[in-house]
């Protein structure tokens, strides 16, 4: 029998280790490089622009107006009595944040093969960097949102006002995220081996606004007799709150919330253990 | 007993080959069936198969590295050699964590900072102090620690002038310089290092090999430089290994690993000399062998430029010849068929009555003053004159020797490649 030294090493590395293990250390080492991907994202979006950052508002005003236009006036669906815009805007840039979390996350691996293929950082710094860039523009897409808010305060079109449910807006905010998050971990770490999920996901976020109260509020699904199949989509009990949260209207209840959270962090986990599992070896796949 | 850092066990990294995408679910599940419901070994990972690139192998799984066993010691220079496909790169990703192994481990003491690529997450709109602080991070320095650099790393890269400019209006030698500087900078215990000095010019080729020993030599830390440069190898690594088909052949002194290395690569698989019939002469005497050897001599096919090189002609007595008035000519030819150089037995003077006891005929150039390339030998023996006549056996492109680029001038500048011949002088004002 060989006598075993009490030898200390710092690191092991090895083919397999336990489902759930992130290195909440190695994350927290590397904050800074998550800082360093936030800056560069959103310098590399508006550099050589003419309009910079201005590309923030562009975006959802137009959409706002799309919508207000087919929807609203074309179409003749309710908003439940509040400021078309407002009603729409809400909708826009809270579907917005989810979807670019989980668009942008979905194709992490792919995006980045070549630093991933070079270099050694955790993993996970890269999803989180996107959450946090793209809540940036979250936050300039918000004051809009609190500009029209004012602008309709003034000259009221419907009603509107604030709710108490305002002061779970940053559980609203997570939950957006990390909804999309984990959507896009399990995503991205399936497409190292089958690509078709690519395609999946670029019309299949588009589509799944449509069962989504963006468009519509919660009330007229129920009219039609649809509101079980819209309220099983985890974001439609955050929207419907984060909506009742800014204009009073729509329908907030403890348990769809409750629903939407589970929902959210039990996606999330398992987006979490896929990951993990995906990022030791999809070098050799990719 | 020295510090040991690194500490690999039985490491093996299985790929596989051909392609990936259709039926890769099917396979998946069967896979999974086999390894984790019924508990048996993976049915697409056959064990034994070794990596060998020009033959077939039975299935699509092969193995990159297969069971290595080293260690290494704190502040070693360890340079890893290999042809290509031997395993190299694959090393290098385990241990900087690029992927994961297969089987086995590696231990290791203290922070591991690879440079498989310089500028690794450069991007093109960011000024180059930007980039600096991205890769920075991305190497895994903290922003105080980059801060507390920059001015060094600025200086190091040279090129300040241009630190505020977006870093796609580089040139790529630019690019490259601010690149190194960044990760030359790094504290880590252990640095690893790919290839990274075939980019830049002469000048900061130098500076890079430069801090690359003050790093290991005066700062204590280790490195691990894997290069096809065989004397960049010698002269900045204290130890060697060597990889051949996913396995550790070889490993002690750099000077040993690349003797090793080159004695043992590339041998060639042709017609013996021999059985060759395209010879003109009386073949009184016949050429059946050509050896290369080093200093030690030891047979080689590769010789760097500068060193020293043997060539000896092994040949079989068939009848008698006057050794006295024996004539032997070689030549070395560049892959264009030009002669660039020539050695002539009698100009030389030489003496071949002392092949009436042995059998070689040996050619000492003590400076093998080559540009890197490959090189095809002709060799001639005649009795007496040159003339076509007096031929007692004529072989074209009897050997190929591989010159590897070498330091010549022993400035630690590695001279260039090219098929022709340097002459020993120096530069005035």
């Amino acid at each position: 029998m060989q006598h075993i030294q009490p030898e200390k090493w710092d690191l092991v590395i090895k083919g397999h280790t336990s489902l759930f293990d992130v290195k909440f250390k190695d994350l927290w080492h590397y904050r800074d490089l998550l800082a360093m991907f936030v800056k560069r994202d959103f310098v590399s979006f508006y550099k050589q622009t003419i309009l910079g950052p201005l590309w923030f508002f562009i975006q959802p005003i137009f959409t706002t107006i799309v919508f207000s236009f087919v929807f609203g006036n074309l179409a003749g669906i309710s908003t439940d009595g509040a400021p078309k815009y407002l009603f729409y805007l809400t909708g826009i840039t809270s579907w917005a944040y989810f979807s670019d979390c989980l668009t942008k996350t979905s194709t992490v691996f792919r995006d980045n093969a070549n630093i991933f293929g070079k270099v050694y950082f955790p993993r996970l710094i890269m999803p989180l960097s996107i959450v946090v860039s793209n809540l940036v523009r979250f936050g300039v897409q918000l004051l809009l949102l609190i500009c029209m808010m004012i602008y309709f305060y003034f000259f009221p079109e419907g009603t509107f006002h604030i709710t108490p449910a305002i002061l779970l807006f940053p559980v609203l905010v997570l939950l957006m995220a990390l909804l999309g998050l984990g959507l896009g971990l399990i995503i991205t770490a399936m497409t190292t081996k089958y690509r078709d999920l690519t395609f999946l996901v670029t019309f299949g976020v588009q589509l799944l606004m449509y069962a989504t109260t963006v468009i519509y509020p919660l009330s007229y699904a129920r009219e039609k007799g649809y509101d079980h199949i819209v309220q099983l989509n985890p974001m439609t009990g955050v929207i419907e709150a984060f909506r009742y949260a800014f204009l009073g209207t729509g329908e907030f209840t403890a348990a769809s919330l409750g629903y939407s959270a589970v929902v959210t962090i039990i996606i999330l986990f398992l987006g979490i253990i896929i990951f993990n599992k995906t990022e030791k070896n999809f070098v050799d796949t990719i | 007993m020295s510090n040991k850092i690194i500490k690999v066990e039985n490491l093996s990294k299985a790929y596989q080959i051909g392609q990936i995408g259709t039926g890769t679910i099917s396979k998946d599940l069967e896979r999974f069936w086999v390894t984790k419901v019924l508990g048996k070994e993976d049915p697409f990972l056959r064990i034994g198969e070794t990596n060998d690139r020009s033959v077939k192998g039975e299935s699509n799984i092969v193995w990159s590295l297969r069971d290595i066993n080293f260690e290494i010691n704190q502040g070693d220079a360890v340079g890893i050699i290999g042809k290509n496909g031997a395993g190299k790169s694959t090393l290098l990703k385990l241990l900087s964590r690029v992927t994961s192994p297969t089987t086995g481990e590696i231990k290791v003491k203290g922070r591991i900072a690879s440079l498989l690529e310089v500028g690794t997450g450069f991007h093109p709109e960011l000024t180059g102090r930007e980039n600096v602080y991205l890769n920075g991070a991305i190497l895994g320095m903290r922003k105080k620690e980059i801060t507390r650099k920059l001015d060094e790393i600025i200086d190091f890269s040279g090129v300040e002038r241009y630190i505020d400019t977006p870093v796609k209006r580089y040139s790529s030698g630019m690019y490259v310089r601010l690149a190194f500087a960044v990760a030359a900078h790094l504290e880590s215990e252990i640095l690893i290092v790919d290839e990274v000095l075939a980019v830049g010019d002469a000048e900061f080729q130098k500076k890079c090999l430069g801090k690359m020993s003050d790093i290991s030599k005066g700062q204590g830390r280790t490195v691990l430089f894997v290069s096809h440069n065989m004397a960049a190898v010698k002269s900045l690594c204290n130890s060697g290994i060597v990889l051949e088909n996913g396995k550790v052949v070889y490993q002690g002194e750099s000077d040993d690993a690349v003797n090793f290395y080159l004695s043992n690569s590339s041998k060639t698989k042709d017609i013996s000399l021999q059985n060759r019939l395209d010879r003109l002469g009386n073949l009184k005497l016949k050429v059946v062998g050509v050896d290369f050897l080093n200093d030690k001599n030891q047979s080689v096919t590769q010789v760097i430029s500068g060193e020293l090189l043997k060539v000896r002609l092994h040949i079989e007595k068939r009848s008698f010849v006057d050794l006295s008035k024996l004539f032997v000519g070689i030549a070395f030819f560049d892959n264009q068929e030009n002669r660039v150089l020539s050695f002539f037995s009698d100009e030389m003077a030489s003496d071949f009555t002392n092949l009436e006891k042995s059998n070689y005929i040996e050619l000492n150039i003590p400076k093998f003053f080559i540009r890197a390339g490959g090189y095809d030998l002709t060799i001639q023996l005649s009795d007496g004159s040159t003339r076509a006549d007096s031929f007692i056996d004529v072989v074209e492109k009897a050997a190929e020797i591989f010159v590897l680029p070498g330091d010549i001038w022993q400035t630690g500048k590695t001279n260039r490649a090219g098929t022709y011949a340097v002459l020993p002088g120096f530069f005035e004002s």
